[in-house]
């Protein structure tokens, strides 16, 4: 079940992209790539539980059926429907977040997914965005992925709206226009510091947004 | 399926037909990259046969199939006006309502055709609960911006846009089973209107009306537009329960209300400072650029012939 998607879980993601098409008229808005096959990591902003179904919705179906979301084990692992949701529906990466008490590296999980062919969606912020500023500091997790399968491409996606759509806490989404905007991908230079890295790839993501008067 | 509405979309799908072979043949012409206003002009064209397909789709279902495709115009226009306002946390529940409870209602009453109510239940009931909910939910910063950008978005996108539908419900005597074909000529004179407009201020514009808002719309695109607006509704008397006469009146109103639905809708948009209200058709604009002045034409035809007919 490691290299392609059950029938379950490609059914589960249609039916998943046709709801936040119906709900938020998504469209993708390829600036600087587009989908060309290759595995890539997709790394976006992260302010709501429905992020990763509204990039995996731009994505086509073939791409779609090899991509998994990174999401927390904490949080899907708690209680049977959302284990249910996350196992068998969704195509998720599950990372132990909790370093005390974890007894699997995020790391592998995440390197042994890739080895096995998936594309997977990344928030290297590593929890949803609650404040007013319009990115977080960048964990070291997008570093780390790229250090170890520097061949994968890195690819910034920047989410617009969703967390207007459906906020923390809200079960139901408003209807609101949603776009999704990818990026040239991003690459790990040579000798390149982690710091300087992840700052670099944090402004690739952040160039993406749209300015106050409706620009880019 | 009445023999005028077969002759009325065998004409509609030769205009198209017409129209998107000019354009083919200019693009071919034309040299690469396409100029703005060609590409415009193909856009325009797309859209309309669009549109066509999905009026004749929603004919073929007779006013059920009216009423459901005017629903879900009022729903594309209602999410794509929201989107532009800014709406808080505690707007939520009222934005939701607007969603799952406005639209389903209003149309619903006009479904069962209980004008006493449908005429009144977004002015008056919505209007009044929708800042009291927003008010039970404390959160007072920009209060009144907030209340007022919801209501004009649900007078604008539901309520307007609800009284095309609402046209099959008149009981114009002598119009019984006709409802249909009103409503085609309101669209077909408001939409017609539209290109007429345009086509006059690319060729004669010379005086703009409101520069600061629009630069397209001018003086000469608005009178030559209305006057041969006009002319294509008399022409289309044999839709209505009108005379000639009386159908060029009608329809030149549609369209003076249909310049005033266009004007506003851009000023909203160069107060939001977006191109378009969407990305519906790829390319293409939004629903609203679309339907922007059947939105104020609408209600106004809808009471005319209500009085004077009815």
């Amino acid at each position: 079940m490691r290299n392609g998607a059950s029938l379950l879980q490609t059914a589960a993601g249609a039916v998943l992209a046709g709801l936040s098409r119906a709900v938020t008229g998504v469209r993708p808005i390829w600036a600087g790539t587009g989908p060309n096959g290759r595995q890539r990591i997709y790394f976006a902003n992260h302010a709501s539980h429905g992020d990763f179904i509204l990039v995996s919705t731009c994505l086509t179906p073939p791409e779609r059926a090899r991509t998994a979301a990174v999401a927390g084990a904490d949080y899907w692992n708690a209680g049977t429907a959302r284990r249910f949701i996350a196992h068998r529906l969704l195509r998720t990466v599950l990372v132990e977040r909790n370093w005390v008490e974890r007894t699997a590296d995020p790391m592998q999980v995440m390197l042994s997914a890739l080895d096995a062919g998936q594309s997977l969606i990344f928030f290297p912020e590593g929890t949803r965005n609650m404040t007013e500023e319009p990115l977080l500091r960048f964990r070291s997790g997008l570093y780390n992925l790229a250090c170890a399968r520097p061949d994968v491409e890195l690819v910034p996606c920047w989410i617009e709206n969703m967390s207007r759509v459906l906020p923390k806490g809200a079960v139901l989404p408003i209807p609101l226009l949603c776009r999704v905007v990818f990026g040239a991908p991003v690459a790990l230079e040579e000798g390149e510091d982690r710091k300087v890295f992840l700052e670099r790839a944090r402004t690739a993501l952040l160039m993406l947004a749209p300015n106050k008067d409706g620009t880019r | 399926m009445s023999d005028d509405t077969t002759r009325l979309f065998l004409g509609l799908v030769g205009v198209l037909l017409t129209a998107s072979l000019v354009a083919g043949v200019l693009s071919l012409r034309s040299p690469q990259p396409l100029p703005a206003t060609l590409e415009n002009l193909n856009a325009r064209i797309k859209a309309w046969w669009i549109m066509v397909a999905g009026i004749s789709i929603a004919f073929l279902f007779g006013t059920g199939g009216v009423i459901l495709l005017f629903a879900f115009v009022s729903f594309a226009a209602l999410r794509e006006y929201v989107t532009l306002t800014s709406t808080r946390h505690a707007d939520r529940w009222t934005l939701l309502g607007m969603f799952l409870i406005i639209v389903p209602t209003q149309y619903y009453l006009i479904w069962i055709d209980w004008y006493g109510l449908y005429s009144i239940f977004i002015p008056v009931y919505c209007f009044l609960a929708m800042p009291a909910l927003t008010a039970i939910r404390g959160d007072t910063s920009r209060f009144l911006e907030r209340v007022s950008e919801q209501q004009w978005g649900i007078m604008l996108s539901v309520y307007c846009i609800s009284h095309v539908p609402a046209l099959v419900t008149l009981p114009i005597p002598g119009n019984e089973g006709r409802g249909l074909l009103l409503i085609a000529f309101l669209i077909a004179t408001v939409q017609g209107s539209d290109v007429l407009q345009y086509i006059f201020g690319k060729l004669f514009g010379r005086h703009k009306i409101a520069p600061n808002i629009s630069p397209s719309k001018t003086w000469e695109g608005l009178i030559g537009g209305i006057l041969s607006a006009s002319a294509l509704g008399a022409g289309l008397y044999w839709l209505t329960p009108f005379s000639p006469v009386e159908a060029g009146v009608l329809a030149g109103l549609a369209c003076i209300m249909g310049f005033f639905g266009g004007l506003v809708a851009s000023a909203i948009k160069r107060d939001r400072g977006v191109k378009d209200w969407g990305h519906l058709i790829e390319g293409h604009g939004g629903m609203l650029d679309r339907a922007d002045s059947l939105v104020f034409a609408a209600p106004v035809f809808f009471h005319i012939v209500r009085y004077a007919w009815t």
